[in-house]
């Protein structure tokens, strides 16, 4: 371990915590504390370890859950397609077979992979975490270095709980100000992602510093990691303080009595040191910030509610405007229009950025007492099970059900169209997922990227919708 | 894993940036418990038209590029989901190197396990490489990657970057989980040492 004592950021001493070799010819053995999979990204590196007779390492770092392929319209999976099934099947074979923890159909814990690592305890700062799923930045909000991999390291982590990883640049994303009324985390990492790019991040781990992050809670925070992948960066991280401990405090898998006290002795030391240097930084006041909407096929292609999209002839180059002429052909929306007012057919509320207590909480506020607009479909899914029986104790379902929304179990759904949940040829959705690229939500479907209290509007009124002409 | 030492082949043009890997291989394509079938449904809804025929103007489906082991695509290639089953249909299909001025870090990782070799070149090589694409379609090039260079037509050589590790995997066909595996008793150590 590196002893010196220059200031380090949260990125450096988390990663330098967790060397096991290191040598000038290949990269890093990186230690992994812990390990999610899921069915889709993992039966092939099960297959892989067969193949060579390999066993997995400590099974007891390892989580797996079924939620990309499941149908949310019952919890009996009955309606699942026989390859569904088939996926299903083999997760629940793998994990029996290799000794692995999973939270079935009948777990009470069942639910989105980056929803439930953090609900039971098992996500905590300084903890290195990987999974086959992009997404896995998301719990860098507990000041976790935790980034998305392939089925080939899937393998690698079951059997040597070690990848090999060569360190990124560290980037400093500051957010700084007052969040505006109506304004979420969701429109904090859109306008980021518009500001940089789809590719800004790349090869970087992002650092998300200021007031505006300070102020936000643990879904917020969870919501701005989840989407640092959608700037192409390896990770999000935010240093870990009292709101991160409270929130851990008392859940299934987190440290108890004593070991808490000294865990959060341990955890206080994470944040980064003074003068620390980043190799990038941004800094993004949100005090001016709008509600954010997407416009095109891919993330970066965001614009604030009032605004308009883009003309062509703003494009800084020539790949940059036949990028927005694909797009927008796709989108069948014009340059130069706005996107408030454009009419909605879909409303989806969920995925592993926007489906937490305060995300269907926020668009219950919008949604309760209200009708969604004739032949608009409403779908809201919670992240998890737990969740889904919290929301309902506190009547979240009915809200939804009288608005004339479907309320669903949990699972990813339409934020990847796998589970039979997907738009339509040609169909405008809103959508509090994280990708809006071609045929994501299902094939010729059309995506615009927005947080809950944005899409609940859009589900009332059946236009694209400012939400704070809804709030009081 | 298959070893890359040199390749000769037509380059296929895919002139669209931050091409995601929702589009080299749609989500509905991932209910598969192996790596078999996966070519099917390589860029599926670029390369079928809505009744499922092929789509001509798609150069993949084009007659002169059955056959060519090269991809030449924009800016940022393989961004978004870390699915290796993107690279998985590419190798699928019979691609074995990428040209592009910068790939998504997962999808570049998940394309060297699986010797499929991403290069980056510059915004200059690479407007001079779709140009090579729209002149002379037939033009074959070379990449030899023990020496890392690209031999283009008219005998201009252009050199590439890959780390020493990734090129000794490549060239000698390993596999990285042999390398890791070797680390066993460090890992062990590592464990042994940590205070929690």
């Amino acid at each position: 371990m590196n002893q010196s004592n220059n200031p380090k950021t949260l990125y450096e001493k988390v990663w330098e915590a967790h060397i096991v070799a290191e040598s000038d010819d290949a990269p890093c053995v990186l230690y992994i504390d812990l390990h999610l999979i899921h069915e889709v990204t993992s039966p092939q590196a099960f297959s892989g370890l067969r193949e060579k007779g390999l066993k997995v390492r400590r099974p007891e770092r390892t989580i797996a859950t079924m939620d990309h392929s499941t149908p949310t319209i019952s919890l009996s999976f009955d309606s699942a397609d026989d390859m569904a099934v088939a996926q299903l099947e083999q997760i629940t074979k793998n994990c029996a077979e290799f000794g692995i923890t999973l939270y079935d159909a009948e777990s009470d814990g069942r639910g989105i992979v980056h929803v439930i690592g953090p609900e039971q305890g098992f996500t905590q700062p300084g903890k290195t975490i990987v999974c086959g799923d992009s997404h896995t930045s998301t719990h860098g909000a507990f000041g976790a270095l935790a980034f998305g991999i392939g089925t080939s390291e899937v393998e690698h982590v079951l059997a040597t709980q070690s990848l090999l990883q060569s360190k990124s640049k560290a980037y400093e994303v500051r957010f700084e100000g007052e969040l505006p009324f109506g304004v979420t985390a969701k429109d904090m990492v859109l306008a980021l992602i518009a500001k940089i790019g789809i590719g800004g991040g790349t090869g970087h781990v992002f650092e998300y510093t200021g007031d505006a992050v300070k102020a936000l809670d643990m879904d917020g925070r969870m919501t701005l990691c989840n989407m640092s992948i959608e700037a192409g960066a390896r990770a999000g991280m935010i240093a870990p303080d009292e709101t991160t401990f409270e929130y851990l405090k008392g859940r299934p898998y987190a440290p108890q009595g004593a070991d808490w006290d000294a865990a959060v002795e341990r955890w206080k030391q994470l944040p980064s040191d003074e003068g620390a240097v980043y190799d990038k930084t941004v800094t993004i006041d949100v005090s001016k910030l709008e509600p954010m909407v997407t416009y095109g096929t891919n993330p970066e292609m965001g614009i604030q509610i009032s605004e308009r999209i883009p003309s062509l002839q703003n494009m800084d180059s020539a790949a940059q405007q036949s990028s927005l002429e694909k797009a927008l052909s796709y989108m069948d929306l014009k340059p130069a229009s706005t996107l408030k007012g454009h009419p909605v057919d879909v409303v989806f509320i969920g995925s592993c950025t926007n489906s937490r207590m305060s995300d269907l909480r926020a668009a219950a506020s919008i949604l309760k007492g209200r009708k969604v607009a004739d032949g608009l479909r409403l779908l809201v899914v919670p992240g998890s099970e737990s969740i889904r029986k919290r929301a309902e104790a506190e009547g979240i379902d009915k809200i939804v059900r009288d608005a004339g929304g479907e309320w669903r179990f949990a699972g990813c759904s339409m934020c990847l169209a796998m589970n039979g949940d997907e738009l339509e040829p040609g169909q405008y959705a809103v959508s509090t997922s994280n990708r809006n690229f071609e045929g994501r939500q299902g094939k010729g479907g059309r995506t615009i990227l927005a947080s809950p209290l944005t899409a609940a509007a859009s589900a009332i009124t059946g236009k694209v919708t400012d939400p704070r002409e809804m709030m009081q | 894993m298959r070893s890359f030492t040199k390749l000769t082949s037509k380059i296929i043009p895919l002139p669209y940036t931050d091409v995601d890997t929702d589009q080299i291989i749609p989500a509905r394509y991932l209910k598969v418990v192996n790596k078999d079938g996966l070519a099917e449904g390589l860029f599926d809804s670029w390369r079928k038209l809505e009744d499922g025929s092929p789509n001509l103007a798609f150069p993949l489906n084009q007659d002169e590029y059955q056959g060519a082991e090269i991809l030449l695509a924009g800016d940022n290639f393989g961004c978004g989901s870390s699915r290796e089953h993107a690279p998985w249909a590419l190798t699928g299909w019979g691609i074995r190197a990428i040209i592009s001025t910068s790939f998504a870090d997962i999808f570049r990782n998940n394309s060297l396990k699986n010797g499929l070799l991403p290069i980056i070149v510059d915004e200059e090589t690479h407007a001079s490489l779709f140009d090579l694409t729209e002149e002379a379609p037939a033009a074959t090039i070379d990449i030899d990657l023990a020496s890392q260079t690209l031999f283009l037509p008219g005998g201009e050589k252009v050199s590439f970057e890959i780390d020493s590790f990734s090129k000794t995997c490549l060239l000698e066909g390993i596999d990285q989980l042999g390398y890791l595996l070797k680390h066993e008793a460090e890992i062990a150590a590592y464990e042994a040492a940590r205070d929690f």
